[in-house]
């Protein structure tokens, strides 16, 4: 009797507590009354176009207070790989530059079949929790693709037990201009701020937020 | 037109009906009119192109560079596939830009961004077939200077969340 009460107690503040980030009543606004000195960033590299829109993002903020900076990346992406170097060695201050690469496994191999995929997903997922548990960012930056959806959803769940209070920011691509990617239609639920690059997608999306085109 | 230059740009994949396109002797001819001398072809990971020379017009192509910024400069009009990399490069540029958009992608998302840049009258934009058409009748001089970016309004958005007073910036 007194375990089902429990879990029922327990459900139940689940429940309410992920309730209560889908609306976004808390987190987001309680970090001005923090003080940071430095934010604890983890910025999510996709590939390609977005890897380019994302470094050219992360060129625009001020390195000493947005440190360290921890890239998730894909294994075997040595295209990202190197651009992210360029990028930090440009970031560099004092001769000083605070970051660090983590590799995880692909979700999804290119030409691989949908039901092997299930598999090397679940296991990109598990690969990912310990990161999360050991980084335990103040900021999570993603644009896609669907590979940032593990880390956002597992970053979710970290805040409903309190063991991340990390803002989930996703910048939606600048080719969007009309409808939202998928990635970017999940994560108006799971991220804390879901930012659109053109007006006429916001007026789309009321959650999203407009502040100009950004690249 | 400074070197009459076109550069036709394929991005990291392949798109070998735009190319084969371009290659024709009739779209030479077209560009040739209108006063353009060379043709520069990335043409990524697709076939050779077979061109069809004709007098007065240069044929020349490469598969791929780190940086294909110099040959945008060097060029006075580009034609490019509709990635947004490569698109919103030419435009930083401030180069003519023609978008080639490639229907054999399924759900090409990638004509979003053509289609706005055209209402917005930053650039042309057609499919492989209408690319004649669109070179015969397009007007370069009446294209607009397409805004960069600004990321600093996401730094600012970001300090503004941490509670951050800062007038920092390098991009």
């Amino acid at each position: 009797m007194f375990l089902f009460v429990f879990a029922c107690f327990l459900f139940g503040f689940i429940f309410l507590r992920a309730f209560l980030l889908v609306r976004k009543d808390v987190t987001y606004n309680e970090h001005k009354e923090k003080k940071y000195q430095h934010v604890k960033t983890l910025i999510v590299i996709g590939s390609g176009g977005h890897t380019a829109e994302m470094l050219r993002l992360v060129r625009s903020l001020n390195p000493k207070l947005y440190s360290p900076r921890t890239y998730i990346l894909a294994k075997g992406d040595f295209t990202s790989e190197s651009k992210i170097h360029v990028v930090e060695e440009a970031l560099k201050c004092d001769n000083e530059s605070n970051y660090n690469l983590e590799r995880i496994p692909r979700s999804r191999n290119v030409g691989q079949s949908y039901f092997s995929s299930i598999f090397t997903t679940l296991y990109s997922i598990l690969y990912c929790i310990p990161v999360m548990l050991i980084q335990r960012p103040n900021l999570i930056l993603t644009n896609g693709p669907g590979t940032c959806i593990p880390i956002c959803l597992i970053a979710f769940v970290m805040k409903i037990f309190y063991l991340c209070e990390g803002t989930t920011v996703f910048v939606e691509s600048v080719c969007r201009v009309t409808s939202l990617s998928l990635s970017g239609k999940i994560l108006l639920y799971f991220a804390d701020v879901v930012i659109v690059q053109w007006p006429e997608l916001q007026k789309k999306y009321k959650k999203t937020k407009y502040i100009g085109r950004l690249v | 037109m400074a070197t009459g230059q076109v550069l036709v740009t394929v991005g990291t994949t392949k798109f070998d009906l735009f190319i084969s396109t371009v290659c024709s002797a009739e779209v030479s001819r077209i560009l040739k009119r209108r006063g353009y001398k060379k043709l520069l072809l990335q043409i990524g990971n697709g076939n050779i192109p077979e061109v069809e020379c004709i007098e007065g017009m240069d044929v020349e192509y490469f598969r791929f560079k780190d940086s294909i910024i110099q040959d945008i400069q060097d060029s006075s009009l580009v034609l490019s596939h509709a990635g947004a990399g490569s698109c919103l490069e030419v435009l930083g540029a401030k180069k003519p830009l023609v978008v080639v958009v490639n229907e054999m992608l399924m759900n090409n998302h990638q004509i979003e961004l053509a289609k706005q840049l055209f209402t917005k009258e930053h650039a042309y934009y057609c499919t492989c077939s209408e690319l004649k058409e669109t070179l015969v009748h397009m007007n370069v001089n009446s294209l607009k200077p397409f805004p960069s970016g600004k990321t600093e309004n996401f730094a600012n958005f970001l300090n503004e969340i941490f509670g951050f007073n800062d007038t920092f910036g390098i991009s």
